[in-house]
């Protein structure tokens, strides 16, 4: 397919290599934001070509892997409702809640149904007027203005069996957190080429400034990532930290305004507990309190336990840039995709299943 | 999760009102209906950039080409 295929093309991809190879002349650890990225990565060998002097770690931009235990568990509460049908994107049915998943949930009788998209769920309460529809709205900016619309749509329909549970979570607050860790190794940053399609790359200026930190917003076929590598490492090798885009070709400068737009109409920014990494000011989305009628929290009364992560997992030392899934005890031994411990094990954007699929990435951290 | 994958517009659908405003977009071949409701501007035989149902932005075709001159002359290039 045109755009696409020409991304993929194996004699470019080793011509960067080369470039990379060429102008490396220190060790340099690079971060990708995103789990689409970190999936391409390690599927299409890109670690492997990279010289031994780059380390790529793996960040956590993968929102099933973020997404906190209490708010799985807040989502198989409502699937446990009578009448209600709760609407889920695939990966986040078989991430452990505290006690179940949302796949165990449909298994003793749960109606929990898979969408590609949220609209989907809208056209599903349309249909079922006697049921409760609950669309678990995950994800990163990129996401939101689809979950946003959802509710946009819902509220010009008149729905009242219309609902989300949002678990947003925004990728600046997330750089900050990860780069003002005293332990930090991280020269430069991957920043996500979609999350930027929707909200331009503005916000990334004060973050290379701040931290002396170049950051490249780069696609995610092998020809871009390796691009973008390729750029940040230039930046690092010429002492630079600027916010480049190798991804010009979706990313506009100032984003996807009717998208903010449709964002701003819905959700307010609040606090969001990270899985595996804590609290971090300001990183999420909520429903305004305007469209509190389709707010899951505000709608049903969710009287649950707060949920403590389970203590073996590693995923947030991972996410962090601090280790690779490789140096986690439990991997591939006691945590598996067939019984992952932890989320990055479930998701194939997640970075330990990623590793688990494709056995020979390895691109150890020194 | 933010995979958004190209597609080309092969119809658009007008006559629905704007937050519901659709287009029909082929994946090399495979069809789906995706709301343009962020991307008005696009039209028949544009790409655009599709994200869990929406369109998120217009492939910028120079943008594209330019990578691809970048890669090239980068023997060439000092980088
Ligand atoms: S291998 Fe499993 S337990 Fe270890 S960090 Fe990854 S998900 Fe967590």
């Amino acid at each position: 397919m045109k755009y696409l295929t020409e991304y993929r093309n194996p004699e470019l991809v080793q011509e960067l290599a080369r470039e990379i190879r060429r102008i490396t002349t220190k060790p340099w650890t690079l971060m990708e934001i995103c789990g689409g990225q970190t999936h391409s990565l390690v599927k299409n060998g890109l670690l492997d070509i990279l010289p031994g002097n780059i380390s790529m770690v793996h960040g956590p931009g993968c929102p099933v892997c973020v997404t906190s235990v209490s708010i799985i568990d807040e989502a198989v509460f409502l699937a446990g409702l009578p009448g209600v049908i709760l609407c889920s994107y695939g990966d986040m049915l078989r991430v452990p809640g505290s006690s179940k998943s949302l796949l165990d949930a449909k298994s003793t009788g749960a109606d929990v149904r898979i969408l590609y998209s949220p609209l989907e769920a809208v056209q599903l309460a349309k249909e079922n007027p006697g049921k409760q529809v609950v669309f678990f709205a995950v994800g990163f900016e990129t996401t939101a203005p689809a979950n946003a619309l959802s509710v946009v749509q819902a509220d010009q329909l008149q729905l009242d069996n219309y609902s989300i549970l949002s678990s947003h979570v925004l990728v600046p607050p997330a750089m900050e957190a990860i780069l003002s860790d005293e332990n930090n190794t991280i020269d430069a940053f991957l920043a996500a080429g979609h999350v930027c399609t929707i909200m331009g790359i503005e916000e990334y200026y004060p973050i290379a400034e701040k931290y002396k930190c170049p950051v490249v917003i780069t696609g995610f076929e092998p020809v871009d990532l390796l691009q973008g590598i390729l750029m940040a490492v230039t930046q690092l090798e010429n002492g630079q930290y600027r916010v480049d885009n190798q991804y010009a070709r979706s990313v506009q400068p100032e984003g996807n305004i009717r998208a903010q737009h449709t964002i701003k109409t819905v959700f307010d920014k609040s606090d969001r507990i990270w899985r595996g990494i804590g609290n971090i000011p300001q990183s999420g989305y909520e429903v305004k309190d305007r469209f509190k009628k389709f707010n899951a929290r505000q709608k049903f009364t969710i009287n649950i336990p707060v949920a403590q992560e389970n203590a073996a997992c590693i995923s947030g030392d991972i996410m962090k840039g601090l280790k690779k899934p490789k140096q986690c005890p439990n991997f591939g031994t006691l945590c598996k995709p067939e019984h992952p411990l932890g989320a990055p094990m479930v998701s194939s954007e997640g970075a330990c299943a990623a590793y688990y699929h494709y056995q020979n990435a390895d691109n150890s951290l020194a | 999760m933010c995979l958004a994958i190209p597609g080309k517009i092969i119809e658009v659908n007008d006559q629905l009102d704007a937050t519901f405003r659709t287009a029909k977009v082929s994946f090399g071949g495979i069809m789906k209906v995706i709301n343009l409701c962020m991307v008005p501007d696009a039209v028949i035989g544009d790409f655009v950039m599709v994200h869990v149902g929406c369109a998120i932005s217009k492939v910028d075709e120079e943008e594209a080409n330019k990578v691809f001159s970048y890669l090239q002359n980068m023997g060439e290039v000092e980088l």
